[in-house]
């Protein structure tokens, strides 16, 4: 949220939409022209956080996941050591049905034969990309402003270049890289389960046989990568839009009474909305997670 | 908006949950989930199986309440049997009985009778010799009094 009062939509838009990139400190020395400092420290623009490159981290999604993350393990280990076999108390009772209810999925979807790795995965997928799309229901300047001020007292910076985005999932690094550890998952299974010829030759000699082979590479190949992007993807551009919508409903408060209850309402009706959409993503990239490592274990 | 090395700080914190959770959280509460389900499944069986003896066993008192109505059945006509049989030799006893009685009675009745003929006869005898001596003195008439005598005696 910007300090000056002359912000834009625009502006608005753009500055919920950056990350709290860490990284090697960049000046712009003439237009366009970019100058490393040398020093490490937070990106003042989306410009100065491109030229960051790839050696720079996104604080804010690191921060929250890890929050996240956090608390969902910390609660279900809490659980996992007070558990009985008797009576549940109300919060065991709760944590039950999550995992009875990730344990059915992964039997209805998973025909590997006995895999402890998958349960545990299905459950933590869900739980965490539920938590962190959970983010999404909070008033979109509620955390940034929070932080914008938090900072700008503690540190004395400007708060109008604090960015802060509180949806990871919004954040393409982060369902990429869970989608890359699924991929890593499935290229092992693969490997694992069927070896290195059954994989390479599943890769090269399906579906046409093997007198179309190149055909076939490329073919299996391209299957092989679209599941980790369309994982990834699907989950950010779900949540990024989502995200969108609050941040053009948001914009709509500073355009007057009318058009701000409007926007109230408005906001009301897809939060609730929402709720079906963050449940629904965090499913289906289980589900979908569960199904690539089950084909991983498939043989033809 | 740029793929940074977030990507890899997201993976590896995505690892490093997915073991925690496959080392420390998972196990524990499924093997209570599955515990559970035992328990129940042992439950319900002991359950099945208390209702299976409750009902042996009601089949069982019905039997021995059954029996013992018969028994007590056969007692009761037993023992009406026995009354009977009892009071039916009572019966036989008493007309046995009264039949000897009445047989020493009327034995003895005739012995009296027979013994009071007898007197009777000894004592009609010396009356009529007491008789005929009287008359003797009166009159002898051996022939004619003995022929009377003899008769009288016979009539007797």
């Amino acid at each position: 949220m910007a300090s000056e009062s002359s912000i834009t939509s625009a502006g608005y838009i753009k500055h919920h939409l950056q990350n709290l990139t860490l990284g090697e400190k960049h000046v712009e020395s003439a237009t366009g022209v970019w100058t490393s400092t040398g020093e490490l420290g937070f990106a003042e623009s989306a410009q100065e956080a491109t030229q960051m490159g790839f050696w720079s981290i996104n604080v804010d999604t690191m921060f929250m996941s890890l929050l996240l993350g956090g608390l969902m393990m910390w609660f279900f280990r809490s659980v996992a050591k007070s558990i009985s076999s008797g009576v549940p108390t109300p919060t065991q009772n709760f944590a039950e049905m999550i995992i009875e209810f990730i344990n059915d999925t992964v039997r209805g979807s998973f025909s590997g034969g006995k895999n402890d790795l998958v349960a545990p995965l299905g459950l933590t997928i869900f739980v965490w990309i539920f938590l962190m799309n959970l983010m999404d229901l909070v008033p979109v300047d509620f955390i940034p402003m929070l932080v914008a001020q938090g900072a700008s007292v503690l540190f004395g910076v400007d708060p109008s270049h604090v960015y802060f985005k509180v949806v990871p999932s919004t954040d393409p690094n982060a369902t990429m890289g869970m989608a890359l550890v699924v991929f890593g998952l499935m290229l092992y299974y693969s490997f694992k389960v069927k070896g290195t010829g059954g994989f390479l030759a599943e890769l090269s000699l399906e579906p046409f046989g093997k007198w179309a082979l190149p055909i076939n590479i490329v073919l299996e190949t391209v299957t092989l990568l679209a599941k980790p992007f369309s994982l990834g993807l699907r989950l950010f551009g779900n949540m990024y839009a989502g995200e969108m919508v609050f941040i053009l409903i948001a914009t709509m408060y500073s355009a007057g009474l009318v058009i701000g209850s409007v926007a109230g309402l408005l906001q009301v009706g897809w939060a609730i909305f929402h709720i079906l959409i963050i449940t629904l993503q965090a499913f289906i990239f289980m589900v979908l997670t569960i199904v690539y490592i089950d084909m991983a274990h498939q043989r033809h | 908006m740029n793929i940074n090395a977030t990507l890899i700080g997201q993976a590896i914190a995505f690892l490093i949950f997915i073991g925690f959770c496959m080392k420390y959280v998972w196990p524990p509460i499924i093997e209570a989930l599955d515990e559970r389900k035992k328990k129940i499944a042992d439950g319900l069986a002991a359950a099945e199986r208390g209702k299976h003896e409750q009902e042996l066993a009601e089949k069982r008192a019905q039997q021995v309440i059954h029996e013992a109505k018969e028994q007590a059945n056969e007692i009761i006509t037993q023992a009406q049997r026995r009354g009977n049989e009892i009071v039916d030799e009572s019966k036989d006893n008493a007309r046995t009985e009264g039949e000897r009685i009445l047989v020493s009675a009327q034995a003895e009745i005739k012995q009296e009778a027979n013994r009071a003929r007898d007197e009777l006869r000894s004592q009609v005898g010396s009356i009529a010799i007491a008789g005929a001596a009287k008359i003797l003195s009166r009159e002898i008439d051996d022939k004619a009094h003995t022929d009377l005598l003899e008769e009288l005696v016979s009539r007797i």
